[in-house]
């Protein structure tokens, strides 16, 4: 089919105009990372003045760089393994199995990720208080309450998505499983997860990066010595004096394996996401 | 829950009794499926459900700061924290008019300018160019960086005396003008938020897209329809019922928006760039009257399941005029 010029100059036109949109942000990144901190502290510069890699190194010791890191790898971790594997004996009950309740479970959980956070945020705050109080179990300020929170996050999508995933594994494997004596759970396990992998993975992926990024919750339920990167790196950025060239440095390194991985798991992830849309 | 786990299995058929081993057997089938979702329902219970239903209470109680610790022994405020709220001859009241305001400003041009740029570019994408897989995962990344990451970076790039606006737009000296403070910081706000929602439309469009059989177009085309003609009759039509959840969910995400304006101005927002969440938090964290903050958490949620409910019984009204 043959496109009038219009739409070709046109395509040029918003293409190119969304290329340097997209892209300034991520040049600025990269290129301040390299620069030393007088090109910072003056005029806008393009190119570094020299390159060096010191941002890379000092911004461990001008903010705790290592421990947010550690912090935030630690809750997002386990936020993803807890999430991934309750979702996935959620969504296997939804896709497997009739019974009462089944729409307004998947309904009424859906729909909480349409609530605004600010709503949840002070109630949790109080419940996670008043639970320490009482119980001693301490969900304020730890890494135990950060996890809980964020993977309730992810989770609603994470057992939609599953659910869709094992709705196209077809029910004879299950059947057969189950003829050959293995139980529900020994189905679930063997047969169904592992036909299942690429979309276990996707969703793992996303909820990673859900517990990641986030920043309201954690900003009010953890302290100095549970900040996760997403605060910590935050709180200094809207400092007065500010290093741009280590932040900018810090920035990168949290961002590279995120995008790498979603870049790599693309297609899985993109399935997924548009799935709900467009059905 | 446990009721419907303990539920007595139907009753068997006339005659004999099953031998027990089954009636235990069908009673696990019955059980099973909610024996999955427990985990998740439990934990939904606890994050989603219960916070939900505590903050509404919290709305009806004088819950300040000396209540913190034991928020049950509060008194109760009937519906003072409301009239409070709303009354728009105190301060609090006029601010969260005002910070409402900004909010619907910001969400009308930013979901409007991210679903414009995300449809121009899958539809202009739609056909195979070289380096078209390329572009496309690159227009992704804003999508796949961790939000602070970007948003701080943005800040840099916002800064008035080192940041790479002003030195694009060739401003400097004492003339150049702030973006993260004044009148500018509203439009700031927009432009960040733009650039990391758009990716999002820009993706669902495009599963839209790839959605609209070909033989449509050709059909179209064999018709003699021009370019024009062809998006207008086809691809428009076509798209429409993703664009109602598009819309929708791009609308909730950016009126409830609370990390965009909280990394990029810090504890402070301008008050120009007051989007709601920022500023319940601002003002339930600062003066640790949670009572307030929840009434006017409410209100939003009220709001938003109003806005929610109106629009999808005139889509579907459409969709069945449309039919």
């Amino acid at each position: 089919m043959r496109e009038p010029r219009g739409v070709r100059w046109t395509r040029r036109a918003v293409l190119g105009f969304l290329i340097v949109f997209t892209g300034l942000p991520l040049y600025a990144m990269a290129t301040s990372a390299l620069k030393p901190l007088g090109d910072v502290q003056r005029d806008w510069r393009w190119f570094p003045s020299k390159i060096t890699f010191r941002p890379f190194a000092d911004i461990w010791t001008t903010i705790p760089l290592g421990r947010y890191f550690l912090n935030s790898l630690i809750v997002s971790g386990a936020a993803t393994v807890l999430s991934v594997t309750i979702a996935i004996f959620a969504a296997y009950a939804i896709s497997r199995y009739r019974f009462p309740g089944r729409r307004l479970f998947s309904v009424s959980v859906l729909s909480t990720q349409m609530f605004p956070g600010i709503l949840f945020l002070l109630p949790l705050f109080l419940i996670f208080v008043n639970i320490g109080n009482s119980t001693g179990v301490a969900l304020y300020g730890t890494r135990l309450g950060l996890v809980l929170t964020y993977l309730t996050f992810s989770l609603p999508f994470a057992i939609w998505m599953l659910a869709g995933y094992f709705d196209s594994i077809p029910k004879e494997l299950d059947e057969a499983s189950l003829v050959d004596g293995n139980g529900p759970i020994g189905t679930l396990l063997r047969i169904v997860v592992p036909a299942a992998m690429p979309g276990i993975v996707a969703v793992a992926i996303y909820s990673f990066m859900t517990a990641w990024g986030e920043v309201l919750f954690a900003s009010v339920m953890t302290d100095s010595g549970t900040r996760t990167l997403a605060v910590g790196l935050q709180e200094y950025s809207t400092e007065v004096q500010v290093y741009w060239n280590q932040v900018m440095a810090a920035s990168l390194i949290v961002s590279v394996p995120i995008v790498a991985g979603f870049l790599l798991l693309q297609r899985y992830l993109v399935a997924g996401l548009t799935a709900g849309a467009v059905k | 829950m446990t009721t419907l786990v303990d539920q007595p299995p139907a009753a068997p058929a006339a005659g004999a009794r099953p031998p027990r081993r089954r009636v235990r057997a069908r009673r696990r089938r019955i059980a099973l499926p909610y024996l999955l979702l427990l985990p998740a329902l439990a934990l939904e219970l606890l994050v989603h459900i219960v916070p939900m239903l505590v903050g509404i209470a919290m709305s009806f109680r004088k819950l300040t700061q000396f209540y913190i610790r034991n928020w049950s022994a509060a008194p109760n405020a009937g519906l003072g924290n409301y009239r409070v709220v709303l009354d728009l001859d105190s301060a609090v009241g006029r601010e969260l008019l005002h910070s409402f305001g900004v909010t619907v400003a910001f969400t009308v041009v930013s979901v409007g300018a991210a679903w414009l740029l995300g449809t121009a570019a899958a539809v202009l994408m739609q056909p195979v160019f070289r380096g078209r897989g390329l572009l496309r995962a690159f227009f992704l990344v804003p999508y796949a960086l961790p939000m602070y990451a970007a948003v701080i970076t943005w800040a840099f790039m916002l800064q008035r005396d080192t940041g790479l606006v002003n030195g694009l737009l060739g401003l400097d000296g004492p003339d150049a003008p702030f973006w993260l403070i004044g009148g500018n910081s509203f439009w700031s706000l927009v432009v960040v938020s733009v650039w990391r929602t758009w990716p999002f439309a820009f993706l669902i469009v495009m599963a839209g897209l790839q959605n609209i059989p070909q033989d449509l177009y050709e059909a179209a085309a064999l018709d003699g329809a021009g370019w024009w003609r062809r998006f207008r009759s086809v691809t428009q039509p076509l798209l429409r019922p993703v664009n109602q959840v598009l819309l929708l969910v791009l609308f909730l995400w950016t009126f409830n928006d609370f990390n965009t304006p909280y990394v990029l101005f810090g504890e402070s927002a301008p008050r120009e760039a007051s989007l709601i969440s920022v500023h319940i938090y601002q003002s339930s964290f600062v003066t640790w009257n949670f009572g307030l903050g929840s009434a006017m958490s409410v209100l939003l949620l009220l709001f938003l399941l109003l806005v929610t409910a109106g629009y999808l019984a005139v889509a579907s009204r459409r969709r069945r005029v449309d039919a």
